[in-house]
């Protein structure tokens, strides 16, 4: 009868493409692709006047430099990905469910023969696709008007590093994607998703770190005679407080990577660098660093995605 | 096609339910429902806001997790094997949403597509629905703009995009204009008496629906009070041994009122508009008529008001122990 029993991923398939289309259409498109414009073009800048300050100090991985450097305090494309990334997952995320609910699709959606877990997964793997494209449109074309501006061809390990940075960037956003996926499940209205979304991102970005240096000072105070041998376990303890942001673990991974140069991404003592030759490290050596970080995003992405799943699946669908 | 291929089992019931019950936290929305409804036949599930209509058309859908007791749809299990009753049900929900960037047309496709339907085949399903429900012309404007007639109209078409062959409806005359209505129940007996498909209208408005229904249902409480042809349930409230009159009578006076407050057998004494509507335990007509003559009185109108649904309808409701079907609406909230 219809060809719909045969394909296991029809309704899936289906789904997906009309979430693509979806957001292409919408206005809202237009309003990522500004936000994306003034990251990359701010990038750009903040790199190209700031260039040739740092290629005096330091001459290699100038290709990387592009991403990294910042000048007459613009910041540079990585600081700024990290900062307003989240606001992309939001805008795409933000009323993903709610939406469909207020406007009576999501029963009209529900009572068509597809799994039900199909409308969500299509709605974020839509949203992963998008952000893809994003990402490596923005991060190419940064790296095709530097290279025409600075003149140096990448060298391929550049290339692998750029690649590794930017599909970091894209698990980064993805997260908040399903972060916001999830509040759009379990709030009823697209504002309040919104707004808790945003008070999360804000959190990450500025509280974590402070209120990380509190509680570190608190466990580990750093006065009086007892604080020389604290030193090393407040200091500890404050960055394993922020690397619960995802904030900071993006920025932490994302230098790594960027910056060869970066050895150790956790306090060395005097006495571990005897010895050691000064050097870059390989591409590997840099994944190997920022290894956990990569998988704690990951998780981080899809017990998000997880959670709205489950709530998803065993909201009552009822009209309104 | 899925139409056809059932008609040779008219016979049996096509929708059938089985001591279906569900829970939420402090009340039972819908109470042990055995329900029979046979293919091709309009069905209405009558009963007042919160009574568990909703619930009910939800269970049959899969859409909810009955507590207790199964649903069937043409003998497949609507809780365990969801998604094939999903392909033969249209469901048409109160308030039907499109999404509002897209186009009619489109959002018939988007649908086409989920049901599994593609190329041409798919487009002149679209246009040959979008003609019958009468929206060819606006097919290219975008939803947003549709006024609620259009919307409704639109939703029949994307309910009939599978080739249905039950169709359950929610509240379809909700929010209508009386043409809209009366063209929306021409279709539905289009739908029942030419295509051969059932249909399940669950409503609280009485008299649009039992203009198109075969059956009706008086869902109280969650319950199924009682079902039957409007024949049927009439006789069933006149054994219950209360029969309504109304009655108008010239001239109207107070002696008048005197006359009938003193009468034997009169239960209750309504004037509604014109005329008074008196219930009594027992068929007074030929006394009642015989004291207003020996009066001097002209009558009027008189005339036995049990078979109207509404009466029906208050009565049952009065039976199961709810007068105010309002007051309702409050205990089962749902925000």
């Amino acid at each position: 009868m219809q060809a719909a029993k045969g394909k296991k991923y029809h309704g899936l398939k289906v789904l997906f493409e009309k979430e693509v289309a979806d957001f292409i259409n919408s206005k809202r498109m237009l309003l990522l692709i500004l936000f994306m414009i003034i990251i990359t073009i701010s990038g750009l800048y903040a790199a190209l006047s700031g260039i040739s300050d740092s290629v005096e100090e330091n001459a290699s991985f100038i290709f990387l430099k592009l991403f990294t450097v910042s000048a007459n305090s613009i910041p540079s494309y990585n600081t700024f990905l990290a900062l307003l990334g989240p606001f992309i997952g939001l805008i795409m995320g933000f009323d993903a469910i709610n939406n469909e609910r207020s406007e009576g699709t999501l029963n009209r959606l529900v009572s068509q023969p597809v799994y039900r877990d199909n409308i969500i997964i299509g709605k974020f793997l839509a949203g992963c696709f998008i952000i893809v494209i994003m990402i490596f449109a923005s991060g190419i074309l940064i790296g095709a008007v530097g290279f025409l501006q600075i003149g140096i061809p990448p060298e391929a390990e550049e290339l692998g590093r750029l690649f590794v940075y930017l599909c970091f960037a894209i698990i980064y956003i993805a997260f908040w994607l399903a972060l916001s996926i999830l509040f759009s499940t379990v709030c009823r209205h697209a504002a309040t998703s919104a707004l808790a979304t945003i008070a999360v991102w804000l959190f990450s970005a500025i509280f974590v770190s402070l209120l990380a240096g509190i509680i570190a000072d608190a466990i580990y105070p750093l006065d009086n005679y007892e604080g020389m041998f604290n030193q090393l376990n407040n200091y500890n303890c404050e960055l394993n407080l922020n690397r619960l942001s995802p904030y900071y673990l993006f920025s932490e991974a994302a230098s790594t990577i960027l910056s060869p140069s970066i050895r150790s991404i956790n306090a060395v003592t005097v006495t571990q660098l005897s010895g050691a030759l000064s050097g870059y490290l390989s591409l590997g050596q840099s994944l190997l660093l920022v290894w956990p970080h990569l998988t704690a995003l990951c998780a981080l992405m899809l017990i998000m995605f997880a959670i709205s799943y489950v709530f998803f699946m065993r909201q009552e669908i009822r009209a309104n | 096609m899925s139409v056809q291929d059932t008609l040779t089992q008219s016979d049996e019931s096509i929708i059938l339910t089985k001591g279906l019950t569900k829970r939420y936290k402090d009340t039972i929305a819908v109470d042990n429902l055995n329900l029979k409804i046979k293919k091709g036949e309009v069905f209405g599930l009558l009963g007042p806001n919160g009574a568990g209509k909703t619930t009910t058309t939800l269970m049959l859908l899969g859409l909810t997790e009955p507590d207790a007791g199964q649903a069937f749809i043409n003998k497949i299990d609507c809780t365990k094997n969801s998604l094939e009753v999903k392909k033969q049900v249209g469901y048409l929900p109160d308030n039907v949403g499109f999404y509002p960037d897209m186009t009619g047309r489109e959002n018939l496709r988007f649908i086409g597509k989920l049901n599994g339907l593609d190329g041409s085949s798919l487009e002149e399903q679209i246009d040959r629905l979008l003609n019958r429900v009468g929206m060819a012309k606006a097919a290219d404007k975008k939803t947003q703009t549709y006024s609620r007639g259009m919307r409704q109209r639109l939703g029949i078409a994307d309910v009939l995009m599978k080739n249905p062959q039950v169709i359950i409806m929610d509240e379809p005359t909700l929010g209508i204009d009386p043409e809209g209505i009366r063209e929306l129940m021409a279709l539905i007996r289009e739908l029942a008496e030419k295509d051969g498909r059932t249909l399940l209208i669950s409503s609280h408005q009485l008299y649009q629906i039992q203009k198109v229904c075969d059956r009706m249902g008086i869902f109280v409480k969650g319950k199924l009070v009682a079902h039957g042809t409007l024949e049927e349930l009439g006789q069933q409230i006149n054994n219950g041994g209360v029969n309504t009159i109304e009655l108008s009578v010239y001239p109207e006076n107070v002696k008048l009122k005197n006359l009938l407050d003193n009468m034997e057998g009169i239960l209750e004494l309504q004037k509604q508009n014109e005329y008074y509507v008196i219930r009594s335990g027992y068929d007074i007509r030929r006394k009642l008529s015989k004291l207003l003559m020996e009066n001097g009185y002209t009558i009027m109108l008189l005339r036995p008001a049990g078979s109207d649904l509404d009466e029906i309808y208050r009565q049952y409701f009065e039976k199961a122990g709810e007068t105010d079907a309002g007051s309702k609406r409050k205990k089962i909230s749902r925000a």
